[in-house]
């Protein structure tokens, strides 16, 4: 952190950070923030939804990426073709289709089997959110798949002879060795898929799921102001995106490898 | 299956064949590296293995240990062959998972690219194979490990990852892990090619070491002083066959052949 901490005191940023001050000072004194106190809660409530359809289908993308990546890496044919078809259709189609057509498609599908009302999955296919879930999942896998096939590709074959050499069987190589070391080469991209797949989920305001994109929008209809509430949406993105960065950062400090 | 195992074990200890080499071939594609090579060493032998570029020797040595899979031949490992079976493409695959793995861990291979894994430090790469692969307790591993580092000379590198280390600091790192398994056999694979000159020296140093302690070891190298100096035994390896093998003072100074002589001349 001492570089760092130093850095912000040279001159052109100290400027960027009067402008930046001003600016808020500007917004804070000349524009209506009267609505804010009463719609506080929702806000953070809003900001509650984002958080956890971004970790929730972060998490669940990636878990389906290594598989993915790993298929069109080392996989036989009939594994690795899937996959890249996989890859090749989600990242050749713009997520707002994809979202709608699980929805309006899928979601409208099952409502015409009484199996499927009747059936205890029915609270939850009737929702909108296992939608946005399943496609911001789906979404990030394709993405990812694509980066983890990189990643495993790209781990020196030397290591994985050497662990071979050591007695470690292939899953033992695979969990030591192999996907450690491809996730860590992975990481500078995910942390910038990361970021693109928060910025996506407003997305899910499309199909009824309430993140905070949904509560500014409703703001809006409230109190027909148009710029406040819409700055205030790109300072709070603006802060989830810094503690993002800020997370991986740390996390690629714990592993330092050079020329990766 | 523990006791057979067990059993063989204590019995193959005693085995005077540290190394058996029977027969082997080898074939990439059209061409046919190895052509019929048999090698034994004996517990205690520190075996070097010259040759020029291409006349197979790396190939041999990744055999051993089943880096490269055998077309044809049979490698024993103190008395105990590994069980390959046809692959059904003309050549050979092992044929029991389970002992190819107990029988690698008493073969430590040290490379010419060291390949330590770059995401663990040099502690990490010490104890991972005996802790993962052996079941060695963590603790009883690191303090192993420690004397280790200072055995080879990197007390003070112990968390350091491998890409922060000189060539010569990481080959004596790898060193280290393959001394944390114990090994009965010790196999180098050029492990001087990559390093700068200067550097050469600290790595033989430490190889020199463990050669005089009486460590069973095969050495593929281009250091031909260093290879006469610690080595009883030296074999010649020339388009995929053993052209000559001797004591080092004989190999060296009274070669019988034609290729050895020329070789000789070449590298001296």
């Amino acid at each position: 952190m001492g570089p760092e901490l130093r850095s912000w005191k040279e001159p052109h940023r100290l400027v960027l950070l009067a402008i930046g001050i001003g600016i808020i000072v500007f917004a804070a004194v000349n524009m209506r923030w009267d609505w804010l106190p009463r719609y506080s809660w929702r806000l953070v409530e809003g900001v509650g939804t984002t958080l956890w359809l971004l970790v929730l289908t972060s998490v669940l993308g990636f878990l389906l990426a290594v598989p993915l990546g790993l298929a069109q890496a080392a996989g036989p044919w009939w594994l690795s073709g899937p996959a890249r078809m996989f890859c090749t259709v989600i990242r050749g189609t713009p997520l707002l289709l994809q979202l709608w057509l699980l929805y309006y498609g899928l979601g409208s599908l099952f409502a015409q089997y009484p199996e499927i009302r009747e059936s205890w999955a029915w609270p939850y296919l009737r929702s909108a959110w296992p939608y946005g879930v399943l496609a911001l999942t789906l979404s990030f896998a394709g993405y990812e798949g694509e980066v983890m096939r990189g990643a495993f590709a790209g781990v020196p074959k030397g290591e994985l002879e050497a662990a071979r050499a050591y007695g470690m069987s292939p899953w033992t190589s695979f969990r030591r060795v192999w996907l450690p070391r491809a996730i860590h080469r992975a990481l500078p991209t995910l942390a910038g898929e990361t970021v693109l797949q928060l910025k996506a989920t407003p997305l899910v305001a499309t199909i009824t799921v309430v993140d905070v994109y949904a509560i500014i929008s409703r703001v809006r209809q409230d109190t027909y102001l148009t710029y406040e509430p819409l700055l205030l949406l790109a300072l709070i993105y603006m802060m989830l995106t810094g503690v993002l960065v800020l997370a991986f950062r740390w996390l690629e400090g714990k592993v330092p490898v050079k020329g990766g | 299956m523990s006791s057979p195992h067990t059993g063989s074990e204590s019995g193959a200890s005693q085995h005077p064949h540290a190394v058996q080499v029977s027969g082997l071939h080898k074939t990439f594609g059209e061409l046919e590296v190895l052509k019929g090579v048999s090698l034994t060493a004996r517990t205690g032998d520190v075996v070097a293995i010259i040759g020029g570029s291409g006349s197979g020797k790396s190939t041999m040595l990744r055999c051993i240990n089943m880096l490269e899979l055998p077309t044809q031949g049979a490698i024993s490992i103190k008395g105990e062959t590994i069980d390959m079976k046809p692959d059904g493409r003309g050549g050979l695959q092992p044929a029991n998972a389970g002992q190819l793995r107990r029988i690698r861990t008493r073969l430590a291979m040290v490379f010419q690219s060291f390949n330590l894994w770059q995401h663990m430090t040099v502690l990490g790469n010490i104890i991972e194979a005996p802790v993962h692969v052996m079941g060695v307790p963590r603790d009883e591993a690191i303090a192993r490990a420690e004397k280790l580092l200072d055995r080879v000379g990197l007390s003070d590198k112990r968390d350091v990852y491998p890409a922060f280390l000189s060539g010569g600091q990481q080959q004596r790192a790898a060193i280290a892990r393959a001394l944390a398994v114990e090994p009965e056999v010790m196999l180098f694979d050029e492990p001087t090619s990559a390093l700068d000159p200067e550097l050469v020296g600290e790595v033989l140093a430490v190889i020199a070491d463990l050669a005089r302690e009486g460590r069973t070891m095969l050495l593929v190298t281009h250091e031909m002083k260093f290879a006469r100096e610690v080595a009883n035994h030296v074999v010649f390896l020339a388009g995929g066959v053993i052209e000559e093998e001797g004591p080092p003072d004989v190999v060296y100074s009274a070669p019988k052949s034609e290729r050895l002589r020329k070789f000789l001349a070449t590298v001296q």
